[in-house]
């Protein structure tokens, strides 16, 4: 019989552990990984072309579909750009919004690589976990979009509407009595901004369970320790942004070295790994976890203090308020153009990037000057970060693929796009 | 130094490594634009990476842009190469950004691909094979990458048709997939219009 030495094993799409559509071919040496050669693209939906035959305004809701989960910081990077061309200064308190939801989507972001990561590796009380910390801050994107998931909520020149007064409350049904909906209800009393207030007073308390669970758990050091070890300067050339990079030990973060918004008048650290393995890029993301509800914190104090418009005034960009509509012709006429027509961007070229939970978000602009963009490139973190999977995985056991890939919080909603 | 002064003295500085290679520079929305000579790229990315005054450590992105029916609306015609690659740069040690574009023609779409400076080179190249068709010369492995298995045309052309050439269906007869050509008809729901300076006011 003929030995065997080298064998190929397909690793997904169909896998739990390939996080979504992932289809990997691995190159075996027994249980040695020799080679890993990703195919991508099983959810590719052209975005980037839909968002060329669209107006600007219509491809928002796009961007929410990248990253699936971190929907409120693609649409961050793809306002940037396009305020970034009409050159529009955006309200302050609809700064405030923004970088509260965008911590807000950190924190839901990295719940659910959390849950996902730690169920790949054995810990599965982390996504029951994790997932019940998740519902309260969907419902925070529901108040205030009217979607749990796909909010499209940010548009050029602020976001939407205003932080609703109420939370809205549960109803009595065959499920569930009066008593405990009322207990349901507690903490929805009041405005938003006091339930995520409540929220933020309990979460530092579920990361200290989350990591009483996992930080000194010696099956999850084992999974974990010594996995996957890149080095700063193998991290900067393989294009690793965000936890991975810090994980790695690069104090790089864009909100602190090219603030966007409001970020340079929030105060918070940003945490930096030491050995470039897959335990510290945990141990960075749970310290964001905190830092990122500290933000939280401050602008939820800010945004209770001051108040003001959350749109710019500019009606060739924002559309009017529907009641001017009913007396002004202008209003009527400004909101005709604008959603028949949309506006037209200056001709030029711009990049916008923000620090998405996954890493440097960015998306590049070329207009020509129309209502539609005549190019529009997203860069999306997750696309450079799984290309050096056959680097990362070369030389480990088939196990610790299933950790690289949970470490590199794979969505491949924006690897595809 | 303020941002723009900066970009400025980059802009210098690169004029100066790169010589008669740079055919245009401009700094627009606080970004620096380098628009390089194709044959010149590769030697001066390694410049980029390695020089001193440049550290750019991290290859961002890299994309293509085509520019067929550009400003067509206004009735212009483009007169550069039409296709161009797109290098976004950035620098961790000098927090700096940078654009590099180089203009390739359709007859001959080759550039030297620069996966041996900056390794996340590798896939956004094989993206830019993938969906316009431009040779990265010196690519070990440019497959396509987003497409499907056996996908003919480069989709984000802008002479590819939004809705493709073909559709595919099960056929009950034959008992497997069957390619076929589209059925949907090509629809457009708001035309796409380019507005003079100062439009409505």
């Amino acid at each position: 019989m003929a030995e065997l030495h080298n064998y190929t094993l397909n690793f997904g799409p169909q896998h739990p552990a390939a996080h979504g559509v992932l289809r990997l071919v691995l190159e075996m040496d027994g249980e040695v990984i020799t080679r890993a050669d990703p195919h991508i693209g099983l959810l590719h939906r052209a975005t980037e072309k839909l968002a060329e035959s669209k107006p600007y305004n219509q491809s928002i809701g796009y961007m929410d579909r990248l990253d699936y989960v971190s929907m409120m910081s693609n649409e961050h990077a793809y306002v940037l750009a396009i305020e970034k061309m009409l050159g529009v200064d955006v309200p302050l308190r609809a700064q405030y919004i923004r970088v509260m939801f965008d911590e807000i989507t950190r924190i839901l972001n990295h719940l659910l690589w959390l849950a996902g990561h730690g169920l790949d590796i054995g810990a599965m009380t982390m996504f029951l976990y994790c997932f019940r910390e998740r519902e309260d801050l969907m419902d925070v994107y529901e108040a205030v979009s009217g979607a749990r998931l796909h909010a499209t909520y940010y548009r050029p020149g602020g976001v939407y509407r205003d932080l609703p007064d109420r939370m809205p409350q549960y109803e009595a049904s065959k499920w569930h009595n009066q008593k405990d909906v009322d207990r349901m209800n507690e903490n929805r009393q009041g405005s938003l901004l006091d339930f995520i207030w409540d929220f933020t007073e309990r979460f530092p308390a579920h990361v200290d369970e989350y990591e009483t669970l996992l930080t000194d758990n010696r099956i999850w050091k084992q999974r974990t320790v010594d996995i996957g070890i890149v080095s700063p300067e193998r991290a900067k050339n393989l294009g690793f942004t965000g936890p991975m990079l810090r994980g790695s030990g690069v104090e790089w973060d864009l909100r602190k070295k090219q603030p966007y918004e409001v970020y340079d008048r929030l105060d918070f650290d940003i945490p930096v790994g030491t050995n470039g393995d897959t335990y510290d890029r945990y141990l960075v993301r749970m310290e964001e976890f905190r830092q990122s509800n500290r933000i939280i914190r401050q602008c939820v104090e800010w945004l209770r203090n001051n108040h003001g418009a959350v749109m710019v005034e500019d009606h060739k960009i924002v559309p009017p308020n529907r009641e001017s509509m009913k007396h002004d012709m202008e209003a009527l006429i400004h909101h005709f153009k604008l959603f028949t027509e949309g506006f037209c961007v200056p001709e030029g070229q711009a990049y916008a990037a923000v620090e998405h939970p996954k890493g440097e978000f960015g998306i590049y602009l070329v207009s020509d000057g129309a209502n539609k963009p005549y190019r529009v490139k997203i860069r999306a973190p997750g696309f450079a970060h799984l290309s050096a999977l056959d680097e990362m995985s070369n030389g480990h056991m088939l196990a610790d693929v299933v950790a690289i890939i949970g470490t590199q919080d794979i969505v491949f909603g924006e690897v595809d796009r | 130094m303020t941002n723009i002064e900066r970009l400025q003295t980059l802009q210098r500085r690169i004029g100066e490594a790169a010589g008669d290679a740079v055919n245009a520079s401009s700094i627009e929305l606080g970004e620096l634009t380098v628009d390089l000579n194709v044959d010149a790229l590769h030697e001066i990315c390694k410049k980029l990476l390695s020089g001193e005054n440049f550290a750019f450590d991290t290859l961002i992105d890299v994309c293509g842009v085509d520019y067929l029916t550009y400003r067509q609306e206004a009735g212009e015609q483009w007169q550069k190469p039409r296709f161009a690659v797109v290098y976004h740069l950035l620098s961790t040690s000098r927090n700096q950004r940078l654009r590099l574009r180089v203009f390739v023609d359709e007859s001959s779409p080759m550039v030297d691909s620069v996966i041996d400076i900056w390794k996340s080179a590798d896939w956004f190249e094989r993206e830019a094979f993938d969906l316009f068709g431009i040779l990265f010369k010196g690519h070990p492995d440019l497959r396509r990458i987003l497409t499907d298995y056996g996908f003919v045309g480069h989709p984000f052309r802008k002479d590819f048709p939004m809705s493709g050439h073909v559709e595919m269906r099960y056929d009950e007869e034959k008992g497997r997939v069957v390619y076929q050509p589209v059925s949907i008809e090509p629809r457009v729901l708001v035309p796409r219009v380019i507005r003079e300076e100062g439009y409505g006011g």
